[in-house]
């Protein structure tokens, strides 16, 4: 069986484009902002980029970043067409290669151009029942803060003095991927995240405002929007997905209160994996028994 | 392919990405392990040179104490009462040998004024010079000092610049200090992170710069409420204002930063000038803590444009600790070296070393950071550094201290501060906001980097084999020969640590030439003077300097180390005012000390 490759981090098998020449204004920009648009994850991290090197240059610097996405969008077109046959879509790609060189902190070139090639094999190489089970650029940023912390660390930084442009990232955010109908998971992680921060407060003592601190930074944007909601590597179903979203914040929670920097990465390191292979194995459950009752019947 | 074949091959693939890191670990720790191994002799055979740490016997006796600021502090007094360890070197007695002044920081502590002996040993003469008593709630505590002579009369005065009320001490013919701060017009109170001297209108008399640290609104020992921390941990600019003093003479001095264009309120921890241009006029570069460098050229004395983006040096925010300046690839040109912060798997900021582009010069200098190619990078938690020629093959070598809050070792702060220093504004800038410390280290114990030039553009670091093995917190570090021998020793200023005095041997087949100089229509100082020297095709520029590094200042003289040579080309000299006088083949292993001509 040829395996299926994540083409696109919303509908991988959606049609490419709006299409028929007699489509309205208003049915384009609904189209636009619809689950079938390929290209909104992609324009709502590169927004993101934007605004955060625009306002404030939080950027490495762009060849840093630049090779990150090149490197992912040149390896998914290799491995695609080498594995599958053919040319894949390369928007999760894009993706990947962007949240690498925004997230990935190291003076050496390296490390960027290495995490894209891990995330992008990881697709092909870490399957279940031909599906990967891990967020790809969290298995790259994971694989490298464990095995080269001498060379490499993540985004820690915050979108500079104001909260305008967090504003506008997290709105715009919401708006879209709620569009994408993959709200919930982000509001779910969000409320389970604050609520973690009060009980962590009363367990250690410090400023709620202390524990809350994190997820005003650029780096949970991209985690929340982009990561926890990768569709590839998330539960199919709606209240699976929230109940995730929630045992990620859990964890994250657990390794927080272990004094664990990289917390958000491994918590969703350990749980996507661990979720999926509950539904696939659950999944495969439910077929026979379905068969066994179409039998039956 | 065929899926056979395919998804082994795939799988190795993948494994072999994975095992990258291990391997360049492996390589990395190699290369460090063999350097590490050697040692005492074998030192001074390998890299010309070797160090020894000798306050003991030199009579130095110091110990740095911090203060207690506001009690709503307290939770996290270790990271604010965070520095104050100085030094820097003077001759204040025109002797002829190279005293110190290190700085301390506790109330009722004692800053100290070594003098040096010539016998190899140091006396403490703070005190009866009147330079000892000066840390008290009331008037602030010290931060550091810089030495100028600023009336021209031939000794050394001292700008001591605290959290608190800044002094200028006239030098009374080296025998007696008197306080002259009232008359000079200096301010009340500046929580001051950096000071240097510099002519920057070139009319022979020094004028001094002043960089703000924290707000000069905050009174430490007084706070009206907690929000003093810095409002974002990279573009935060809730700092210090700047200070340019433009000297009147007769102890008179008229603030001028506004009027000349020096707007800033980045939290200011280092500073150094120099003529990066050729134009004859000294260019300001400020490294700022919670943000980006900044670069002033300087327009002919009449106004200061910042540059930084411009010219590649302010771009990327980081927390700069350290400005100091030094010809490293012998071209004639200054780079500048800014430390940051590496914490591995943490924040990798990395050391800068910004190398003047080829073929940009004037107003369209630009720099490179060539810092992780020159191999000068990660230094941890990186405070003072300077630049000088410790074996004197021609070369100029980095000495860097490092570390920030040594504590209990086995207890880190690490996680609480990269939760709260990644906050928004509204969280970071209130100190209440920040979990306690609770005796917790941070970026402690670390050891130091002594990075030896090898010529060929790469710096190779040798600290552990040279005998550099402190680990305390380092923070401010000054170069000198303080026994006339024509090597540079070296001395630390370290935080709630000893001062220590590391001796330097050094291959005596290498050759070395210095230089005192003594302005005329220049300021006497002679800061801002650039010498030349050149040999073998090679040439190496140094200019007096005023202050740089962290919170320090060198030697006065200019030390040039030139290797195995028997003689040098020429040298040029020139003064601030613009003079150029040039010395054909002057001899070698001996202080040149030359006066501006009239």
């Amino acid at each position: 069986m040829t395996p299926e490759v994540s083409t696109s981090p919303t509908l991988p098998d959606a049609p490419e484009a709006p299409g028929t020449p007699d489509r309205s204004f208003v049915d384009g920009v609904k189209w636009f902002f619809s689950f079938e648009n390929r290209f909104l994850a992609p324009m709502l991290i590169t927004l993101i980029l934007l605004a955060g090197q625009l306002s404030f240059g939080f950027l490495e610097s762009y060849w840093k970043t630049s090779l990150a996405i090149v490197t992912a969008m040149f390896l998914e077109l290799v491995l695609g067409r080498l594995i599958t046959g053919k040319f894949p879509h390369l928007a999760s790609a894009y993706i990947s290669g962007i949240s690498i060189g925004i997230l990935v902190r190291s003076p050496a070139i390296w490390p960027y151009a290495l995490c894209s090639l891990l995330s992008i094999t990881s697709k092909y190489v870490l399957r279940v029942k031909d599906r990967h089970i891990w967020n790809p650029s969290n298995f790259g940023i994971c694989a490298l803060l464990f095995l080269a912390p001498f060379s490499v660390a993540s985004l820690s930084i915050q979108w500079g003095n104001t909260f305008l442009p967090m504003l506008v990232v997290w709105v715009l955010g919401s708006l879209i991927i709620y569009r994408l109908k993959r709200f919930h998971i982000c509001l779910t992680y969000v409320l389970s995240f604050a609520i973690f921060s009060a009980l962590r407060s009363s367990i250690t003592g410090h400023p709620f405002l202390a524990e809350v601190a994190p997820i005003t930074g650029p780096m949970y944007q991209l985690f929340v929007f982009f990561m926890i909601t990768d569709p590839k590597t998330t539960v199919k179903s709606w209240r699976g997905q929230v109940l995730v979203a929630f045992c990620v914040a859990l964890v994250e929670m657990i390794l927080r209160l272990n004094e664990i920097v990289h917390a958000p990465y491994y918590a969703l390191f350990l749980t996507g994996p661990a979720a999926n292979l509950i539904e696939i194995w659950w999944n495969s459950r439910q077929r026979p028994r379905a068969m066994d009752f179409e039998g039956a019947a | 392919m065929s899926k056979r074949i395919g998804k082994p091959l795939l799988i190795v693939f993948f494994l072999a990405l994975l095992a990258t890191p291990l391997v360049i670990k492996h390589f990395n720790a190699r290369s460090e392990s063999t350097r590490s191994e050697t040692n005492g002799s074998s030192a001074l055979a390998r890299y010309g040179f070797q160090l020894e740490e000798s306050s003991k016997s030199a009579g130095i006796n110091f110990t740095h104490q911090t203060p207690t600021f506001d009690p709503k502090l307290k939770h996290i007094m270790t990271q604010v009462a965070v520095v104050g360890a100085a030094v820097s070197v003077v001759d204040f007695d025109r002797d002829g040998w190279n005293d110190f002044y290190v700085t301390n920081s506790g109330e009722g502590s004692r800053n100290a004024l070594y003098r040096n002996q010539g016998d190899g040993t140091f006396k403490d003469v703070a005190a009866d010079a009147g330079l000892a008593d000066l840390n008290s709630r009331e008037t602030g505590v010290s931060m550091g000092a810089v030495w100028g002579d600023y009336d021209n009369d031939g000794y050394e005065d001292m700008f001591l610049y605290r959290w608190g009320r800044p002094e200028l001490f006239h030098n009374d013919s080296g025998k007696r200090f008197t306080r002259v701060s009232e008359k000079a017009g200096l301010p009340q109170w500046i929580n001051a992170g950096t000071a240097i001297w510099f002519d920057y209108d070139r009319d022979g008399k020094l004028d001094l710069f002043i960089g703000g640290y924290y707000s000069e609104k905050i009174n430490l020992w007084q706070l009206s409420d907690t929000k003093m921390m810095p409002e974002s941990f990279e573009y935060a600019n809730n700092g210090g204002r700047k200070y340019l003093y433009r000297n009147l003479g007769e102890c008179k001095f008229e603030e001028v930063s506004e009027k000349l264009g020096l707007r800033s309120n980045r939290w200011a921890f280092a500073a150094v000038a120099a003529d990066l241009r050729g134009t004859g006029y000294p260019d300001l570069f400020v490294a700022n803590d919670y943000g980006v460098s900044e670069l002033f050229f300087n327009d002919g004395g009449k106004r200061f444009r910042e540059v930084g983006n411009e010219t590649g040096v302010g771009y990327q925010p980081k927390s700069g600790m350290n400005a100091s300046l030094g010809d490293v690839l012998n071209r004639g040109h200054f780079a500048i070296y800014v430390s940051n912060i590496s914490e591995e798997g943490i924040l990798l900021q990395g050391n800068n070393l910004w190398i003047p582009r080829e073929g940009t010069s004037g107003d369209k200098l630009k720099y490179d950071n060539l810092a992780r190619e020159m191999g000068v990078e990660l230094g941890k938690w990186s405070f003072g550094a300077q630049f000088g020629d410790l074996n004197n093959d021609g070369h100029i070598d980095l000495y860097l201290v490092n570390g920030y809050v040594s504590d209990d070792q086995n207890r880190s702060y690490w996680y609480d501060f990269a939760k709260v220093a990644g906050g928004n504004r509204a969280i970071i800038s209130d100190a209440k906001n920040w979990p306690p410390m609770d005796s917790r280290s941070l970026a402690g114990y670390q050891q130091k980097r002594v990075w030896l030039n090898d010529g060929a553009g790469k710096f190779i670091e040798v600290a552990q084999a040279v005998g550099v093995r402190d680990i305390y917190d380092g923070r401010s570090v000054a170069l000198a020969d303080f026994s006339n021998r024509g090597v540079l020793d070296v001395v630390t200023a370290n935080q709630r640590g000893p001062a220590l005095y590391y001796r330097n041997t050094v291959n005596p087949d290498h050759k070395w030439i210095a230089f005192e100089l003594e302005g005329r229509s220049s300021n006497r100082s002679a800061i801002g003077a650039q010498v030349r020297v050149f040999w073998n095709g090679l040439q190496q520029v140094q200019e007096v300097s005023g202050g740089s590094g962290f919170c320090a200042q060198n030697q006065r003289r200019l030390h040039f180390g030139l290797g195995k040579i028997e003689q040098i080309d020429k040298v040029e000299i020139r003064w601030p005012s613009g003079k150029i006088e040039v010395l054909a083949a002057p001899g070698l292993n001996k202080v040149h000390r030359l006066k501006e001509s009239a």
